[in-house]
């Protein structure tokens, strides 16, 4: 039973993407491609060989293995819930957040070994955005460690439960949180426009624009997953234990499917951010959290 | 000392004053001292071993063209540049320095314009020009081209940067040249130098066509039917609105605002259609000739401009409310890629930029021809220099359009059915004939020597000057704001290029 949350996400992860595109379709006026074609385009590229080019070494060959591995690794945490994930120990959400920086940490340096300037550019970016969003998460992971008295995923998750006023109000806060967490950690808008065809605004996109072919398929569909794998953090606030199973998978494909919707619309109503605004966005980020961790101080009785 | 002419007069060659270069220098300089003059030509004629400096500096405010001339011996004598004192002219200097070898003692910087074939120095190539560098370790290049990774034209463009941060821009331009100049000397017959007027810039069919057509037509000692006039303008101003909104769209895209992207793209798309009903091709090629009007506008395609018209514009204001209240893109657009006036005004850019910039600087208003002698226009002019200028200028400039072309359609001349011909060119004459195409202030010179056949064509695209406005509007930027401040912008290569 561990392994349902490891499905649910994988499967959430095939369609995730295309639910962006599709939404973003929609508000365009365009017809637009099928849920499935971006997964259609990494079968194509996982089909394909690599290119590397002769200036970059082997780490520029390695880093997208361990990227993915990364992700897998950290969807193992993932609880389902009540249901734990694969792996569980406690502090594992420190354990989670470092194993997904070990990958990003990979992906920077391979970004490095092409040695082309925009590369260099976008690693720096993403190096950048990645340090500011840490103290967001481990600020909201804490808070709720505080409030349960736990420090697993699992044990967090399933002990959670919502009672008065204020912690409705947090689990909001949070559920926003981490939205904006999982759009810059995915390189989506605001903050990262993947669509765009301009090297020198790019921030992910411009870090594997050298990798091609398998490689790039396998970057690709790491970033379906990480996608699907904060919908279901997110979805795990709504999973509260003691619903039935059909019940929780409803809630989980739901939560699922209105993630993707809301960041196809972010993406179709609003202009990216210039780049030297991000870092203020992502500090506002950290102090949404400082409230919520007041919020869980007063549902404490620790103060006021 | 100068000979003053009105837009698209012939004169004879003889009647251009040839003064020494150091009277030459000093009394164009002098004319540059009045704000609302502004050279719109400045190039080389090489005859017999003497290099024939002209010189075309255009007064906005009294509707004149003074012309000068001077003849020079190039070769191991070193002039005084016209650049140390105006800077505007550095982009001529370099031009005439790279055809004849003319050295200049003052000149700041003689970098290579579009090496064509013959050019004075055979070993300065492309492939070995060597990029300003400046040696620091806190500072990184970053180089973006020849090859585009969009769709538009090759150049290339090193960016020396601190951290995010431009500290310098370098823009190379030269690798499209096709030596168009000398295309309209060897191509003799009409219809071939018509083609290759549309040619000149893509984006500017409508512009380029009319420039040429009026110079021609003056040099034939021709005056356009109204008829003629009525559809050289409407292409015009129709060629403006596209573009202009498919800037737009340009714009959004940039800046990822997907819905602006979207919607301005469609409502782009009626507008050249349009074109496709008038004369069969969606760029206007084909639409405008020298004498005759192949596509008579009747009252039928005028309705059916009408109707496109008016759903073309409740979407275009509809989405212009939306787009200009959004706080996102407020936030990219303002304050970004600012082209301060007192820049402007030195380098002389001239068009949308221009205008963008705070100076009132419009042919269709300072030397009007065609039917802008009726419409009376009044140049939109916005102070601030920076990308959100520039938008806005597209903005108003498209209403502007509107309105013009609504009232032109209003009262459509009727066909003039007599078949008419043309005179042989004038011998020994010199024309100069501006138009404002969207982009700007297009400019086109011809002479012609004693047996009336064509000896020099010179053509300036707006670009020519623009180019250098976007390399100092992109200083202190972030780097990645460059795409936007070039769209704002969107100057052509081909047209640079030649």
């Amino acid at each position: 039973m561990n392994l349902l949350s490891l499905i649910f996400i994988v499967s959430a992860s095939l369609i995730f993407t295309g639910i962006v595109i599709r939404t973003k379709s929609i508000f365009s006026g365009r017809k637009g491609p099928g849920i499935f074609q971006p997964l259609k385009d990494i079968f194509r590229l996982l089909k394909k060989g690599s290119v590397y080019s002769k200036t970059s070494s082997y780490i520029f060959q390695i880093a997208p293995t361990i990227y993915f591995v990364s992700i897998l690794i950290g969807i193992f945490f993932i609880p389902f819930g009540n249901q734990q994930g694969i792996i569980s120990f406690k502090g594992d959400f420190v354990f989670f957040a470092y194993v997904l920086a070990l990958g990003k940490f990979f992906m920077i340096i391979s970004a490095l070994d092409t040695g082309s300037s925009f590369s260099g550019m976008g690693a720096s970016r993403e190096a950048l955005f990645s340090l500011l969003v840490e103290p967001a998460f481990f600020m909201l992971m804490a808070s709720f460690a505080l409030l349960t008295g736990h420090t697993s995923f699992h044990e967090i998750f399933s002990s959670l439960h919502f009672g008065s006023y204020i912690s409705y109000a947090v689990g909001i806060l949070a559920a926003i949180v981490l939205v904006i967490i999982a759009l810059i950690e995915n390189s989506r808008m605001p903050v990262d426009d993947p669509k765009t065809h301009l090297e020198l605004t790019m921030v992910h996109e411009v870090m594997v624009l050298d990798n091609s072919g398998f490689d790039l398929g396998i970057i690709q569909y790491a970033s379906s997953l990480k996608f699907a794998m904060y919908g279901a953090i997110i979805a795990n606030f709504f999973l509260t234990p003691g619903y039935e199973w059909y019940f929780s998978c409803a809630i989980f494909a739901g939560s699922q499917v209105i993630f993707a919707i809301i960041v196809g619309i972010v993406e179709s109503f609003m202009a990216r951010f210039r780049m030297n605004h991000n870092p203020q966005y992502i500090f506002t980020l950290t102090s949404v959290t400082l409230l919520i961790f007041l919020g869980v101080l007063l549902i404490l009785g620790k103060i006021g | 000392m100068t000979i003053s002419i009105k837009n698209n007069q012939t004169i004879p060659i003889q009647s251009i004053p040839v003064l020494k270069y150091e009277d030459f220098l000093s009394v164009n300089l002098s004319l540059l001292q009045d704000a609302s003059s502004h050279c719109v030509n400045y190039y080389g004629l090489f005859e017999a071993g003497i290099i024939k400096l002209i010189c075309c500096i255009a007064n906005d405010s009294d509707h004149t063209v003074l012309i000068s001339s001077s003849e020079i011996i190039g070769g191991e004598n070193i002039y005084p540049s016209f650049t140390a004192q105006h800077f505007s002219f550095h982009i001529f200097e370099r031009e005439l320095h790279e055809n004849f070898g003319i050295r200049y003692n003052d000149h700041p910087w003689l970098k290579p314009v579009r090496y064509p074939y013959d050019h004075a120095n055979q070993e300065s190539l492309i492939s070995n020009y060597p990029f300003y560098q400046i040696h620091s370790e806190e500072l990184h290049e970053v180089g973006v081209g020849p090859i585009h990774a969009g769709i538009i034209e090759p150049g290339h463009f090193r960016f020396i940067c601190s951290g995010e941060q431009i500290i310098h821009l370098e823009i190379q331009l030269g690798y499209q040249h096709r030596g168009i100049e000398q295309l309209f000397i060897h191509k003799k017959k009409l219809l071939q130098r018509i083609s290759l007027a549309e040619s000149i810039a893509g984006d500017s069919v409508a512009g380029h066509t009319t420039a040429f057509i009026n110079l021609w037509e003056s040099l034939c000692n021709y005056h356009p039917s109204e008829e003629l006039q009525f559809s050289r303008t409407l292409a015009m101003e129709l060629e403006r609105i596209a573009i202009h909104t498919g800037d737009l769209s340009g714009i959004c895209t940039d800046i990822a605002y997907q819905l602006g992207s979207a919607v301005f793209g469609r409502l782009r798309t009626p507008i050249i259609n349009f074109f496709q009903s008038w004369c069969g091709n969606r760029l206007a090629k084909g639409l405008l000739r020298v004498v005759k009007n192949n596509y008579y506008f009747n009252e039928k395609l005028g309705l059916e401009l009408e109707n496109i018209l008016d759903s073309f514009e409740s979407d275009y204001i509809e989405m212009w409310n939306k787009f200009h209240e959004l706080p996102s893109i407020l936030a990219r657009l303002e304050k970004t890629g600012v082209l301060t006036t007192e820049a402007a005004a030195s380098i002389g850019v001239v068009g949308m930029i221009a205008k963008a910039s705070g100076i009132k600087r419009d042919i269709r208003n300072s030397h009007p021809h065609d039917y802008y002698t009726q419409l009376k226009h009044e140049p939109v002019i916005k102070h601030h220099g920076d990308v959100y200028s520039r938008t806005q200028i597209r903005n108003e400039e498209i209403r502007q359009s509107i309105s013009y072309i609504r009232n032109m359609i209003q009262t459509i001349p009727i066909r003039n059915n007599a078949e008419e011909s043309i005179g042989p060119l004038q011998k020994n004459s010199f024309t100069l004939s501006l138009a404002e195409g969207w982009r700007g202030e297009i400019c086109h010179c011809a002479v012609t020597d004693d047996n009336g056949e064509l000896i020099h064509y010179k053509i300036k695209d707006p670009s020519m000057h623009n180019w250098l406005g976007l390399a100092l509007a992109v200083r202190n930027n972030e780097i990645s704001d460059f795409p936007i401040c070039n769209k704002s912008f969107n100057l052509s290569y081909c047209g640079h290029d030649l």
